[in-house]
């Protein structure tokens, strides 16, 4: 049987498959929070979720509207404080991945969560930092999850709120990040990881259905395209079935 | 010590116009009935203190009562903007607001100093982020043991704290749990403290995980049933998402913002 999928349902299934093999996982609200508990009911059960407001082992049964909801503490295997959390958690690299989003994005995978425009009198004020900065320095590895647009994926941001892989090699290594950083981005058109020489992200999968020459349009800096492009395994019925049960 | 005081009362005599104020509650135990209570006190020119101003900050700096703002995200959590907050930072409405901005471990780690009695705080933190640039209240520190470099940021000494907590005995110790958040941190770096609860009762039984705050710590401790809402007090009440979700629409709109205020808070007809 042939499964019939939206971009976002790929997107989300793509993402979700980054935690297999993964033990533990500092998750943002809304997306990767979806992809997160996606991942728990298929490639990654008993994957730990941490999350930001303190708790550890989270298992809603769905996705929570924000990172506070009563079902992440009451399902958690315990609740910290936030200096807890920051200090003791996260911040000595003890989380495997952390799933972010941005606003904006560099070929670097810098992030921009803060602003559109100038700081001081910005076009948009973005909600800010959060716990993203942290996640992306410290975390063992990142992955990104963001739409392919141009005002997404942009050649210089407005702001570096996180920081990817900086100007390129060696970047993280001289700003004493300890954290490998962004190893995979995924939008609704593909997957992109970093060269492992420039650092620079290269499209290395494109989804079923989707064309790369559509992908580099949609991208704000002259997109490389791996010569081995492969195409982006879609959802399974499985996967499907466990993402709509998550999301209805 | 603290004293037990109805809530009018004991925000008037904590919180002056002015005044830096931290009102604490990670997504959870957000003390709201005392945000409502320092507007309809008409309180100016604060400074706001929390990591996620919220919808809590989001009705005070739509009704004037701030001055500025230090924080770290300023979401609506799982819905979108705080328009109240959008529109005093780039439209200057109802008044210029300025910012002080950090990262949740930063922002954790300057209520973590000020609560220890230092001048500052050390973490992984920030390093390559423009951050650093437009935020005064964080530097750059060598290691004096190994050289490394790290990052310091200067403590939160508020002059005040609020906070919602499940319960509180008679004598003012006050017990919460859950979602824990910085409240601890930000209750003993102030110095004045005002607790909401749920309830006041004669005994305050152990709860796994619970936080005590000692009265000598506090210095009123109101009671306010229901005073996290629309956010929670976890063995209470339930968060009520449907209030986030429908606030995004009163936020967006300066209209229909002062007419929520006036008909929810102020008495309006």
């Amino acid at each position: 049987m042939k499964a019939v999928h939206s971009a976002e349902e790929m997107m989300t299934v793509a993402a979700a498959r980054s935690l297999e093999g993964r033990r533990t996982c500092f998750v943002g609200i809304g997306l990767p929070s979806l992809a997160a508990n996606l991942a728990r009911a298929t490639c990654a059960p008993g994957i730990v979720l941490v999350y930001e407001s303190g708790t550890i082992g989270s298992k809603p049964d769905r996705p929570p509207l924000s990172i506070g909801d009563g079902s992440l503490a009451a399902t958690a295997d315990a609740v910290v404080s936030s200096a807890e959390i920051f200090n003791y958690w996260l911040q000595p690299g003890r989380i495997d991945t952390g799933f972010l989003g941005a606003a904006q994005l560099d070929r670097y995978a810098n992030l921009n969560t803060t602003v559109i425009g100038d700081y001081r009198r910005p076009k948009v004020r973005l909600p800010g930092a959060g716990g993203a900065p942290e996640i992306a320095a410290s975390c063992k590895e990142t992955v990104v999850v963001v739409r392919h647009t141009k005002r997404v994926l942009v050649d210089r941001l407005d702001f570096t709120t996180s920081v990817g892989h900086g100007d390129g090699p060696g970047a993280r290594e001289r700003l004493g990040l300890r954290g490998a950083g962004p190893v995979r981005v995924i939008t609704d058109l593909g997957v992109l990881e970093p060269d492992p020489e420039t650092r620079e992200l290269v499209l290395v999968s494109a989804h079923p259905g989707t064309d790369p020459d559509e992908a580099a349009a949609r991208t704000g800096w002259p997109l490389r395209i791996a010569p081995d492009l492969a195409t982006t395994a879609p959802p399974t019925p499985a996967e499907l079935g466990a993402l709509r049960a998550l999301s209805s | 010590m603290a004293v037990l005081a109805a809530l009018p009362e004991a925000l008037a005599s904590a919180v002056h116009d002015g005044d830096s104020v931290a009102m604490e509650g990670f997504t959870h135990l957000i003390p709201h009935a005392a945000a409502h209570e320092l507007i309809r006190q008409g309180r100016k020119d604060l400074t706001l203190i929390r990591m996620t101003p919220d919808v809590i900050y989001d009705q005070l700096i739509g009704a004037g009562c701030a001055a500025k703002l230090v924080f770290s995200w300023g979401g609506n959590p799982g819905v979108g903007s705080l328009h109240r907050l959008r529109d005093a930072v780039e439209h200057g409405w109802p008044r210029d607001l300025s910012i002080e901005e950090h990262s949740h471990a930063g922002m954790v780690n300057r209520y973590v100093a000020g609560a220890s009695g230092l001048p500052f705080a050390v973490l992984r933190g920030y390093a390559g982020t423009d951050l650093v640039d437009v935020t005064d209240s964080i530097a750059p520190i060598t290691c004096p043991f190994t050289g490394e470099r790290l990052t310091a940021v200067s403590a939160l000494n508020p002059d005040v704290a609020v906070i919602h907590a499940q319960r509180a005995d008679r004598d003012g110790n006050v017990q919460l749990w859950g979602i824990v958040g910085a409240q601890k941190e930000a209750v003993l770096a102030a110095d004045r403290a005002v607790a909401t609860v749920e309830e006041v009762v004669d005994e305050l039984a152990p709860v796994p995980g619970a936080i005590l705050l000692p009265h000598w710590a506090v210095d009123w401790v109101c009671e306010v049933p229901g005073g996290a809402f629309p956010s929670y007090a976890a063995g209470y009440t339930e968060r009520d998402n449907d209030f986030y979700m429908a606030w995004d629409a009163v936020s967006r709109d300066r209209e229909a913002f002062l007419a929520w205020i006036g008909a929810n808070l102020l008495g309006d007809r």
